[in-house]
Parts: C-alpha cells; sequence; structure tokens
C-alpha cells in the first residue's frame, strides 16, 4: 500500500516537469529550425544549415 | 459573510516544484555550455565550406564554366554579427534539445535508470540519431544553392522522421525485448523507405566536393555536439541533484 502510493506520487512528480521541459525545448527548436519569418530565417541560416534543419 | 472560496488546482507539491526547477536548470545548463562550445567548433569546421559554397551560389565563382576555378579562393573572415547571431542561435537550439533530453532522462531515472555524465553519452548519441543523422541520411545536410524541394515540405518529412527516430531510441535502450527491437528497426527504416520530397531538377551550382565535404563536416560535427550535450546534461542532472539535497 505504502510502496504503491510512493511509486504514484514520484511518478506524477516527475510528468509534469517532463512534459513542460518538452514542449518549451520543441518550441525553441521550432523556432530557432523551422520558422521562415525572414528576420528569424536570416540570424538563424548559418545554425540550420550547420546543424541539419531545411532552410530554404 | 466572507466568500466561501475553494481551490479548484491542487497547487504543486514542493517535490514537484524542486523537480521542475532541477529539469529547467540542468538543461539550460547544458544547453548553453554545449552549445557555445559547439557554435565554436561549427565556425571552425563548418563556416569556411559554407561561405565557399556561398561564392558559388551568388555566382562569384561559376564551376565549370569554360575556366578552371580555384579550390582555394579567399574567404570572408569573421563577421561580429552574422557569426555571433549564430552563436546565439546554436546555443538556444541546443537548449532546446536539452529540455527535450533532460525531461526523458528525469522519465529514465523514475524507471530506475542511472543517469550520469557517462551514460549521458549514450543519450547524446541517440539524440545524434534522432535529431540529424535520421533525417539527414535521407535529406542531407545542404550547402546553400542546391536544388530542394518545398520547405514545408520537407519540414514536415523532417519532424515526422524525427518523431519516428526519437521513439525507435527510446525502445532500443528501454524496450527490452524483440518485438520492440523489431519495431524500432522499422520506424528507422520506413522514412527513408517511403522517401523524402525531392527537387524536380537539379540545379545545384556548388560543386560536388564542396557539398560533400559540407556534409562530411556537419555529421562530424553534430556527432561532437550531440556527445558533448549528453555528456552535460547527465553531468548538470546529478550536480543539481546534489545542489537540491545539500
Amino acid at each position: 500500500m505504502t510502496t504503491k502510493t510512493l511509486t504514484k506520487s514520484a511518478a506524477g512528480t516527475r510528468f509534469m516537469p517532463a512534459l513542460f521541459a518538452v514542449i518549451l525545448g520543441l518550441g525553441v527548436i521550432t523556432l530557432t529550425g523551422h520558422v521562415q519569418a525572414s528576420a528569424l530565417h536570416d540570424a538563424a541560416h548559418d545554425v540550420r544549415h550547420a546543424t541539419g534543419f531545411p532552410c530554404h | 459573510m466572507t466568500p466561501h472560496m475553494t481551490c479548484v488546482t491542487q497547487p504543486a507539491s514542493p517535490a514537484t516544484k524542486q523537480m521542475f526547477s532541477r529539469v529547467l536548470t540542468s538543461a539550460l545548463f547544458a544547453g548553453a555550455a554545449a552549445g557555445l562550445l559547439i557554435a565554436l567548433l561549427q565556425l571552425l569546421f563548418v563556416q569556411p565550406v559554407l561561405l565557399h559554397a556561398e561564392l558559388y551560389e551568388s555566382g562569384e565563382l561559376v564551376h565549370f564554366g569554360g575556366e578552371a576555378v580555384t579550390a582555394h579562393p579567399d574567404l570572408p573572415g569573421f563577421d561580429a554579427v552574422r557569426d555571433g547571431l549564430s552563436i546565439v542561435f546554436t546555443m538556444l537550439t541546443y537548449t532546446g534539445y536539452a529540455l527535450v533530453m533532460v525531461a526523458l532522462m528525469s522519465i529514465a531515472e523514475g524507471m530506475g535508470h542511472a543517469v550520469t555524465a557517462r551514460t549521458g553519452i549514450l543519450w547524446g548519441l541517440a539524440g545524434f540519431v534522432t535529431f540529424h543523422l535520421a533525417p539527414g541520411f535521407t535529406l542531407a545536410p545542404e550547402v546553400p544553392g542546391v536544388a530542394a524541394a518545398d520547405v514545408v515540405d520537407r519540414q514536415i518529412w523532417w519532424t515526422a522522421t524525427v518523431a519516428a527516430a526519437g521513439i525507435a531510441m527510446w525502445l532500443l535502450a528501454f524496450g527490452g525485448n524483440l518485438v520492440s527491437y523489431a519495431i524500432a528497426a522499422m520506424l528507422l527504416m520506413l522514412p527513408h523507405l517511403i522517401g523524402a520530397p525531392e527537387p524536380e531538377t537539379f540545379t545545384g551550382p556548388v560543386p560536388t566536393e564542396i557539398g560533400a565535404l559540407f556534409a562530411a563536416r556537419a555529421f562530424g560535427i553534430g556527432l561532437a555536439a550531440w556527445a558533448l550535450l549528453g555528456c552535460f546534461a547527465g553531468h548538470f542532472w546529478q550536480a543539481e541533484a546534489k545542489q537540491a539535497e545539500a
């Protein structure tokens, strides 16, 4: 009983922070790697080529 | 009479708050530190090849134009604005990768797997395969000026391939049975069997020697980058745990 409760709460402790970090991380990657707005594209141009994102 | 107030959302527990700050802090440290080193490596090894290709993209040099062209033209040097932006965006990109990686590390640790600087190198290799090698296996790293299909179509294929490869690497690491290994192999191969969006015709003005060198350098630096990122993420993940205990 105690073990079950502990395991459940440990998983809950990790899930929300992990979900938040994944969403934030994917948002940052989309912004630096994919968004085609010209100011962003020009600033990130060399990085997109070097890091293997589709650029133009 | 005082209005009766109820709290609908439960406030986060102290343990959850601590986990939030541990994930965010270690990802920020690892991403920024690795990103800075990687940006310098890219400027040293990848940027000269890219600048060389741009001389052909702009038409300043012409391949097979009648006259033989030197393979060692003068290249522009360090450009504070352009290269400075590259450094910032490399740090941002690798911080994005680090956020995803550290989040998954925390889940893996919750499943009972040790996460350290040493195992972090394996995480880095898995990240390299997921975000760089898998999409680049068919959409090879592009020098400026190459012919390519519509960018949105390629981005959709890139995203799907990265997602498939990410699931595959997780299954390879933690699946633990033949069925999950078989699914992982299928997920790794399928996007390339389906094929990526390709251009109708080849119009790239850049010599193949430069294109090949660029792809090799991009993958080489990518591998170094991810090994560093994984190692740093594992290190800071442990360092932040010690900090929280102290």
